[in-house]
């Protein structure tokens, strides 16, 4: 099979949608499920009988998920900026929203798409969320799905893909931000009869749920940046490891690689070619650590979830002792478009250091809950002020938390900063895997703390010393403090304690506990003085 | 995890630690390198002979040039490296993860069985922690003794995860394993059921004898079960005087 192959397949599904002018487009994925979409789209379904110019269907995640469940009524092929949106829409809103279509936006249920929410964003990873059926193999196709996996297996070798991909100057979106076409490199070097590619969806910081919408709103694109990797690096065999409390998403990666296989995007000689490529799920069992790349894979081989040291590292020596690539779902996301459109397109979006758009998770006191992709270098305060639609009632900003409880906090004297990795890093806090937590002036800085230290002491695996022991004294200390009753003695172990255990610790999760305690400290040591009692 | 094959071409590299210079073969750790020159690496969790475990992190050592202290049991030597074992930092790190292992369970020395020959209590003495600056936990943890050889006690279990390691790895029975995570971790047999009822445990000992504290010990060593028996003097007295 070759790219005209695919159009005309493409061309062929796009068809038998031929008589269909608009579409109505419920989201369906977890955070409008939960507010109640699915007797939504079925009231819809229901009540539409015009003759079959309208479709409804149910899509993916839209982005403004405090605003649930969202409707959408687009022209065919059109994107949300192109379509009138419904916010909060009910069952018994079907009527009214339908004769809606092609006319004028019923005011009570509008959202206009071209505030700052919608008309800033940049869509990329996000491309296809909210506009195509997360269920539907030839929906994905029908919208220039697979044609990626399909250039570089029918025009390209194995290495002009790593080439692409170096070009692109992707990094990884786990949170660690290490070059993908470097990580991709070093796999594809190393001389082994069998080798492994994980997609890792283990996402469990607290806030944050980019990857979980992907899997829901486009599984495909995952798989097709997955098969495009393993061509790559010469895998034949690969996992998808998403945690068991993203059901919809496992329920639907699922049933998307029974399609993919099924059309032959999977399985054994895939399009007709040499490369077999099987993608098998492994739940994870509510392990936060298992995120780790070890842990993850000691988990996928049935062993206890807990990190080992590296070196080795997966590239060498990862799953079963076999070479492993490990990139995050957001990562794989980005592969496609990358193929199709060339590396030097990508390297050109973002700054200098941090190539494309990277989606965030805004939650906490913001105005807009939801997902939102922009190019990397974006202000945080265009993020959070413009998009976000900042604090809710009045409240002034104070900080955000960036990359959960491996991050920190940044307060508002730096909100002028460039998002990218780096300069994240400079403010001791780290990109993570973007969820964006937003306080306001009533938050309790020390008690944000302590949560944090909380949650990583009850995920903490328990292996190495430091992190068991450390991040349980360090809470103590916290809960003291926040209790008004520690004294300076107490701080100061608590900072000693918190260089122990980042210096020591055995994986990432150790190592990064201690941040949230340390960035508060950086920027608002004044909260944690005013709460000390003298000796 | 397997220990690592030996390699048939096994280069020889030099290396600086301390400040002086050695050879080692270059699919040696930095531990072994260090225990053949007799410089002391404290550990708790390493031992010769089982797999590396990397979790006590006392082993951990600077290299010269690199951000990160790398763990000695666990990094191969290379060509050039610059080590330093016992620097000001490393020392202050160590002593605190002992004071933190002190702290997080019941490790009284002065009745526990192992008293003398525990090697907590001699890394303490070696770390300097003459008192531990974080507040003790005090959890009660249990004591199991259905075993009719030997006994653990998870008062005093530091989870080095050792008696795991030599029953699956030399004993090849796998009885011990780890259950729970973070704090509530520990050790148990067979399906966390008691000791004396496991149906793989082979009562070979050897998990005792690796247990580096008085977590596992031989029936019949506690302070507690020495016990005089007085009663038989005024019986033997009875039986000399009816004759």
């Amino acid at each position: 099979m070759n790219l005209d192959d695919l159009a005309e397949k493409a061309e062929e599904y796009r068809a038998r949608d031929a008589g269909i002018t608009h579409e109505v487009r419920v989201c369906v994925a977890a955070a409008c499920q939960s507010g109640g979409s699915l007797p939504v789209l079925e009231a819809l379904k229901a009540e539409c009988s015009d003759g079959g110019t309208c479709k409804v269907k149910g899509v993916g995640c839209m982005g403004l998920c405090s605003a649930g469940p969202m409707v959408a009524i687009a022209p065919k092929g059109g994107t949300i900026p192109d379509s009138i949106l419904y916010r909060e829409v009910k069952p018994h809103d079907a009527v009214e929203v339908l004769a809606s279509v092609g006319g004028t936006p019923v005011e009570r249920l509008h959202t206009p798409t071209d505030q700052p929410f919608f008309a800033r964003q940049q869509r990329i990873v996000r491309e296809n969320s909210g506009l195509i059926d997360p269920e539907s193999f030839t929906g994905y196709v029908a919208a220039g799905g697979y044609a990626g996996l399909i250039k570089a297996l029918s025009e390209m070798t194995p290495g002009d893909v790593l080439r692409e991909m170096t070009t692109s100057g992707l990094r990884g979106r786990g949170g660690g931000g290490y070059p993908t076409g470097l990580k991709w490199s070093t796999v594809a070097k190393m001389p082994a009869d069998q080798k492994y590619v994980i997609c890792n969806g283990d996402e469990g910081d607290p806030g944050a749920f980019m990857d979980r919408a992907v899997l829901e709103s486009d599984p495909h694109r995952v798989l097709e940046g997955m098969a495009i990797a393993a061509y790559a690096i010469g895998a034949t065999k690969g996992y998808v490891y998403v945690r068991a409390e993203y059901p919809l998403a496992v329920e639907r990666m699922e049933l998307a690689i029974r399609k993919a296989k099924r059309s032959g995007f999977l399985g054994s000689k895939i399009a007709e070619t040499q490369f077999s490529f099987e993608v098998e799920i492994r739940l994870g069992a509510g392990a936060f650590v298992c995120g780790e790349e070890t842990a993850l894979m000691a988990s996928i081989e049935g062993l206890r979830g807990q990190p080992r040291p590296r070196p080795p590292y997966p590239a060498e020596a990862g799953l079963w002792g076999y070479p492993t690539l490990i990139n995050n779902v957001e990562t794989f996301a980005n592969i496609a478009p990358i193929i199709t459109h060339g590396g030097e397109w990508f390297a050109g979006i973002g700054t200098e250091k941090s190539k494309g758009t990277k989606v965030f998770a805004l939650a906490g006191s913001i105005r807009n809950i939801g997902l939102i992709e922009v190019p990397m270098g974006m202000s945080l305060r265009e993020i959070i002020e413009e998009i976000g639609g900042g604090c809710p009632g009045g409240k002034a900003f104070k900080a955000v938390q960036t990359g959960g409880p491996s991050g920190g906090c940044i307060p508002a004297q730096h909100l002028d900063i460039a998002v990218d990795y780096d300069s994240l890093k400079t403010l001791g806090t780290m990109m993570g895997s973007g969820g964006m937590i937003v306080m306001d002036e009533t938050c309790d800085m020390v008690d944000v703390a302590r949560y944090f230290m909380e949650f990583c002491m009850s995920e903490s695996c328990g292996k190495c010393i430091p992190c068991r022991t450390g991040t349980w004294q360090m809470h103590e200390l916290l809960d003291r403090i926040t209790k008004s009753k520690g004294t300076h003695k107490d701080l100061a172990l608590l900072e000693e304690l918190c260089d122990v255990v980042q210096a020591t610790s055995l994986c990432g999760l150790g190592q990064s506990a201690p941040n949230p305690v340390l960035s508060t400290l950086r920027y608002f040591r004044e909260e944690y003085e005013a709460k000390l009692t003298a000796e | 995890m397997p220990p690592p094959a030996p390699q048939p071409n096994v280069r020889v590299v030099t290396l600086t630690i301390d400040g002086k210079d050695f050879s080692a073969r270059a699919d040696e750790t930095v531990i072994e390198l260090c225990r053949e020159n007799k410089i002391p690496i404290p550990s708790l969790c390493y031992m010769d002979g089982l797999s590396i475990w990397g979790a006590c992190r006392l082993c951990l050592v600077e290299v010269v040039g690199q951000g990160r202290l790398v763990a000695a049991c666990s990094t191969r030597v290379a060509e050039g490296m610059n080590i330093l074992t016992n620097t000001e930092r490393l020392q202050r790190y160590r002593r605190t993860i002992v004071e933190l292992l002190f702290a997080e369970r019941n490790h009284v020395c002065s009745v526990c069985v192992s008293n003398g020959h525990c090697e907590l209590q001699w890394l303490a003495q070696k770390c300097g922690v003459d008192h531990v600056r974080v507040p003790y936990r005090q959890v009660r943890n249990e004591v199991d003794s259905s075993h009719e050889m030997f006994r653990l006690d998870h008062n005093r279990c530091i989870l080095c995860t050792r008696c795991v390691r030599v029953c699956d790895e030399i004993e090849g029975a796998h009885t011990w394993d780890v259950m729970g995570r973070g704090s509530d971790c520990r050790v148990i047999t067979d399906l966390a059921r008691p000791w004396g009822e496991s149906e793989t445990c082979t009562g070979c000992g050897k998990c005792v004898q690796v247990c580096p504290t008085g977590a596992l010990v031989k029936q019949g060593t506690s302070a507690g079960e020495m016990v005089k028996d007085q009663h038989f003097l005024p019986i033997l007295a009875r039986r000399r005087h009816a004759q």
